[in-house]
């Protein structure tokens, strides 16, 4: 492959202008996705009690809450990980899944055609290079030609610092370095959601930083996310909207600002308490 | 009357070549086969679907719970007797490979489950089918965690081959029992055979090692 200079590189109606990071749409405030009254239950465990959630284009949307309140599983069912009871999920444009019915798989697979799922334990393909991982999606699922996958993938990596990993396997990257090729893995699909599933949390914490800082990037780029994260500081900068969610339900949703300084719903405030101050 | 290093010597080709010819072609011919049953096997005992999960466990139960001589003649004398008859070859090809289909099923079963879920999960995120992520993802490193045993399975096929001489197939141990029936030494023979069984054993295990490497390439050490 020649070295890439953007002129070189394919323009799709998908490669929105020459940033490799930049979003497939332009955020313009539509609504992307509405998910209406989503149930879950494992057993008689009931994780998901009707659980509204709407994300606008461009917008960030971060779920806190203690463990077990059903964060990651509101995550999983937007991406088909997971196939709630009941409720709803539309993309603007795609079909409305009902899931009080029968799902036909085409319906997950709809999906993940607009949502791409980064993980906590960032699950590459071990048998892969760092490149490998991140054409895969893009040259079996999407088609895409071998050559710009490759290009495109070259021009990602090169934006969050990994340009010299390309040929590595994930084992020879630190764990900071293999959730931002996790992270890759994902932009490379130009899906119109990014989901991040608690994407610090198995990392070292000198690690969380250069993890972090990508993620933020790519929300000022205006990608379009929902993240489940304990990182306060990070929700802070870069959430439009925090949901505090508890017992599988959403006791509290508004701007950071609001949540983190001045919550309304007392579970919010203990919880913010022990995480805040866990010496206290 | 020859010496017995000379006997050991005149003989030597005439087994290895029974083992070239015979043996390992055998071996080959019913492993590769074998490991088609044993992935569909495999695939089947994990599927949800009940019926086909049942139909693997009891496969895997009747082959694993019956003697490999036995399979081998009521594959060779037996079905004659309902109008099925097969020649000596494949017999034997078809009772090894639905040996090595009970035994393997098991190590790919293992092997598949062994891979975390979150690498199902990767694969379907990205788009993938539950077939492609199979193909492309699951078994990749399934097949690197089933070499070793496998590679057991392979060379106790090796070695189980020489049940074939019973059903007049000409393999390694073959040649070694009619050079000792015409000059009745039996036990120079036998060991002979033995002794070169042991050869080509030796050259699997350094095929398996060889393999195991390349497969580790993209393991931490």
């Amino acid at each position: 492959m020649s070295p890439t200079d953007d002129g070189v590189q394919p323009q799709g109606p998908d490669a929105a202008g020459g940033d490799p990071l930049a979003p497939r749409a332009a955020p313009d405030d539509s609504v992307l996705l509405t998910a209406r009254g989503i149930r879950k239950s494992f057993g008689d465990n009931e994780v998901l009690r009707s659980i509204d959630l709407e994300v606008r284009r461009g917008e960030v949307v971060v779920l806190i809450g203690p463990s077990g309140s059903g964060k990651t599983t509101v995550l999983r069912s937007l991406n088909g990980l997971e196939t709630p009871d009941g409720g709803t999920i539309a993309f603007a444009g795609g079909p409305e899944l009902d899931f009080s019915g029968a799902i036909p798989k085409a319906g997950r697979f709809a999906l993940r055609d607009r949502s791409a799922m980064v993980f906590q334990q960032h699950n590459l393909f071990p048998h892969m290079t760092v490149l490998e991982n991140v054409i895969e999606g893009p040259v079996l699922v999407q088609r895409v030609p071998k050559a710009r996958a490759v290009a495109e993938a070259s021009a990602l990596l090169e934006r969050v610092g990994l340009a010299e990993k390309r040929d590595a396997y994930p084992f020879q990257l630190s764990g900071g370095q293999q959730q931002r090729v996790g992270i890759v893995r994902a932009l490379a699909l130009k899906p119109d959601l990014l989901l991040f599933d608690e994407p610090t949390s198995a990392l070292d914490p000198e690690l969380v930083g250069e993890v972090l800082s990508v993620i933020k990037e790519l929300a000022d780029e205006g990608w379009t996310m929902v993240v489940v994260t304990h990182e306060v500081s990070f929700a802070r900068q870069a959430a439009d909207e925090v949901l505090f969610m508890d017992g599988g339900v959403v006791v509290e949703r508004g701007a950071p600002k609001q949540i983190f300084t001045n919550p309304t719903q007392e579970r919010t405030r203990r919880f913010l308490d022990r995480i805040l101050r866990p010496l206290d | 009357m020859a010496s017995g290093w000379q006997l050991f010597l005149e003989s030597f080709w005439p087994i290895v070549w029974g083992g070239l010819s015979g043996t390992i072609p055998l071996a080959l011919a019913s492993f590769a086969i074998g490991l088609v049953i044993a992935l569909a096997v495999a695939l089947a005992r994990i599927s949800k679907n009940r019926v086909l999960s049942g139909i693997g466990r009891f496969y895997v139960s009747v082959i694993r719970g019956t003697p490999l001589l036995v399979q081998l003649f009521v594959i060779f004398y037996g079905l004659p007797a309902v109008g099925i008859v097969i020649d000596p070859w494949p017999s034997a090809i078809a009772a090894f490979s639905l040996n090595v289909g009970g035994y393997a099923a098991e190590i790919i079963r293992a092997a598949i489950l062994s891979v975390p879920k979150g690498q199902w999960e990767a694969g379907y995120t990205i788009g993938m089918s539950h077939t492609t992520t199979l193909r492309r993802i699951i078994l990749p490193q399934a097949a690197r965690v089933s070499v070793p045993p496998l590679s057991n399975t392979f060379i106790s096929l090796v070695k189980d081959t020489s049940l074939a001489s019973l059903i007049l197939v000409t393999e390694l141990f073959r040649v070694s029992q009619e050079i000792a029936a015409f000059t009745q030494d039996f036990m120079l023979l036998y060991l002979e055979a033995a002794l070169i069984y042991w050869l080509f054993c030796l050259v699997l295990s350094s095929g398996q090692n060889a393999l195991e490497r390349r497969l580790d390439r993209y393991v931490a050490h």
